[in-house]
């Protein structure tokens, strides 16, 4: 076996060497990426391209005949309520759930990030439990926890006198969305901490005793030393909070199934129900139209992803002029 | 909330003698404010706990968490009857097999990321940092297909590489940017003692890479254990495949008035991903905290 550039780093890029050879040095690297590659090439990779040529389909799945509709698909789900209802609840969900999680998370974390609070570890280890708890299953419990008939959360705001008679949390089109809203953010709020934690422990302690010493009070410490050195980071965990907040398909469709009357229902979940015809009624499966639904969302979201990264880059821009 | 964060910190003007006793009340109450806190925010779970080792008639007759007598026999009937004993083999074996593959892929991809320039190196970096933040959901239905062309459908291995394919890029960024921080004197010795390529990585590099490993270990673990849309598709035409979480998600519309079996489905599965966090809990803090530092 031979060894490829192993020292590249090290020494200078000898010039006179074409880019085959250099390629047939490496061989060794292309084939230590080749499981991963393929991996990531069928599961991430494939799909994307893959759910552009299925919405143009006509197609029930497994078997059965693909007929090329055009733009049929498109034109039916710009057309359908549902689709539009599951489009606005998605942004909801996000835009809700999103400042919610990030902000309280903040918090939690600088108090958490004193040296000086013996308990925060443990604190800390509370908070992160309902992280790594199977979504579906706290979907389930949590049907039973906000369960109309003597559900706990109904018991306690009924017994502490809150509420006079209980209410059908995920029962009622009313409440059902913000509920799941609220569950959501409480099982990933303890990811965010983390993050947020992650963060502070980079403002190096010298930072906070300059200040100090400069007489700065609490709040002027945090809107003019910690809070700048936060904003880039803060950048990165918006952006993967943004994302997971797209990733709700398993608590939503344990603890309500996208209902009642659809008044849940995310994007997600339509895509599901309609993919694999499972809204009851003996629907038939429509992969070729779910799949035009999930693109055309994937597309809104990427546009406002853009649009959002252009923003933030003007706003640095114009804070530099 | 807000006040008592930043009154927390110490003052400017105490000394260090004064560090611990100056602030100990604002501790206190602080402490003191997130304790409750803390056992609201896992009440559900000890909630789910205590469900399971109540009659069924009990669980919705108080608030009270400790049952009057301790009822082993949900566990039963929810390992035999409600099958979650098949269901939790299942488990066990695609999480398994996927840590298995996604540590290899993933340490042997980093390893070369990490240690070694050659031609297209950059695009791959690229192209893998791109689709980091794609959502998972909206790719399910090619998977769907995808697994069915390959005639998969019908056994475990489906699940297992659907599950291992989904999202390992993260990781393997872990792996590279642990690999490019090592010494090169390390593999020197050893290709002077004749190693090559392979050896070098399998008997030096990756014995050094062992928290990187665990970390990626235990977070594939978190992500194949708690799946549900991948296997949930993918088991719709063959219950005998499903893992705890599609398994208990069934049992809630088969067995809809046996809350404490499900009570017991839902122990489970839950407990020893908690277990695993409470022993492994730097790993998994290591592994997120990770993400952002990239």
């Amino acid at each position: 076996m031979a060894i490829p550039n192993l020292n590249t780093r090290a020494t200078p890029k000898p010039a006179a060497k074409s880019l085959w050879q250099e390629i047939w040095k490496a061989r060794w690297c292309y084939v230590f990426m080749l499981p991963s590659l393929i991996l990531t090439g069928m599961f991430t990779f494939y799909p994307i391209f893959a759910s552009w040529y299925f919405a143009f389909l006509d197609w029930s799945g497994f078997t059965a005949s693909k007929t090329f509709v055009g733009l049929a698909n498109f034109q039916e789900v710009m057309g359908d309520g549902l689709f539009w209802g599951a489009f606005r609840r998605s942004f909801i969900f996000m835009l809700v759930s999103v400042p919610l999680q990030m902000l309280l998370s903040l918090i939690v974390a600088i108090i958490l990030n004193d040296k000086a609070l013996k308990l925060a570890p443990f604190f800390r280890t509370m908070f992160f439990i309902p992280v790594v708890t199977t979504t579906a299953i706290v979907g389930i419990v949590m049907s039973f926890i906000f369960s109309p008939f003597n559900g706990p959360i109904n018991r306690i705001l009924v017994n502490a006198g809150i509420l006079s008679r209980p209410i059908d949390f995920l029962g009622s089109a009313d409440t059902a969305l913000w509920t799941v809203i609220g569950v959501f953010v409480w099982k990933w709020f303890g990811i965010t901490m983390i993050y947020w934690l992650a963060s502070l422990q980079t403002v190096p302690a010298d930072l906070y005793e300059a200040a100090r010493l400069d007489g700065a009070g609490r709040w002027a410490l945090f809107r003019y030393i910690i809070f700048p050195l936060l904003v880039p980071f803060a950048i990165v965990i918006l952006l993967i909070t943004a994302v997971g907040s797209l990733n709700v398909f398993a608590l939503v469709q344990t603890m309500t199934g996208g209902g009642p009357f659809y008044s849940s229902e995310v994007m997600e979940v339509y895509i599901y129900r309609t993919a694999f015809g499972t809204g009851g009624g003996g629907s038939v499966p429509r992969l070729g139209y779910a799949s035009a639904a999930g693109v055309f969302f994937g597309l809104a979201v990427m546009v406002i992803t853009l649009l959002q990264g252009l923003a933030v880059r003007g706003m640095r821009a114009r804070r530099a002029s | 909330m807000a006040t008592t964060s930043v009154t927390s910190k110490r003052p400017n003007w105490m000394k260090a003698r004064w560090w611990f006793t100056g602030s100990r009340p604002r501790l206190v109450i602080t402490s003191l404010i997130l304790l409750p806190i803390c056992f609201f925010w896992i009440y559900p779970f000890l909630w789910t706990v205590s469900a399971a080792l109540k009659s069924n008639g009990e669980i919705f007759a108080g608030l009270g968490l400790v049952p009057q007598k301790l009822e082993w026999s949900n566990f039963a009937r929810a390992w035999t009857q409600a099958h979650i004993g098949r269901y939790f083999l299942n488990t066990v074996v695609i999480t398994a097999s996927s840590v298995a593959i996604v540590v290899i892929t993933t340490s042997m991809m980093g390893y070369v990321l990490g240690r070694y320039r050659f031609p297209g190196k950059r695009i791959v970096i690229g192209i893998l940092v791109a689709t980091v933040f794609l959502p998972q959901g909206y790719t399910i239905i090619p998977v769907f297909e995808l697994i069915n062309g390959l005639g998969l459908s019908g056994s475990l291995l489906g699940v297992i590489l659907g599950t291992s394919g989904g999202t390992p890029i993260i990781f393997i960024l872990l792996f590279t940017g642990y690999f490019s921080r090592l010494p090169h004197e390390l593999e020197e010795a050893a290709i002077i003692d004749g190693a090559g390529f392979f050896r070098v990585f399998w008997q030096v590099m990756l014995p050094l890479s062992r928290p990187i490993i665990a970390t990626v270990a235990i977070m594939q673990t978190l992500q194949a254990w708690n799946d549900f849309l991948l296997p949930l598709v993918l088991t719709l035409a063959r219950p005998d495949l499903r893992t705890l979480a599609v398994g208990i998600y069934a049992f809630r519309g088969e067995f809809f008035v046996d809350w404490s079996g499900m009570a017991a489905a839902a122990t489970i599965t839950i407990l020893p991903i908690i277990i695993l966090f409470l022993f492994m809990q730097r790993y998994f803090v290591e592994g997120i905290a990770g993400a952002v530092k990239q």
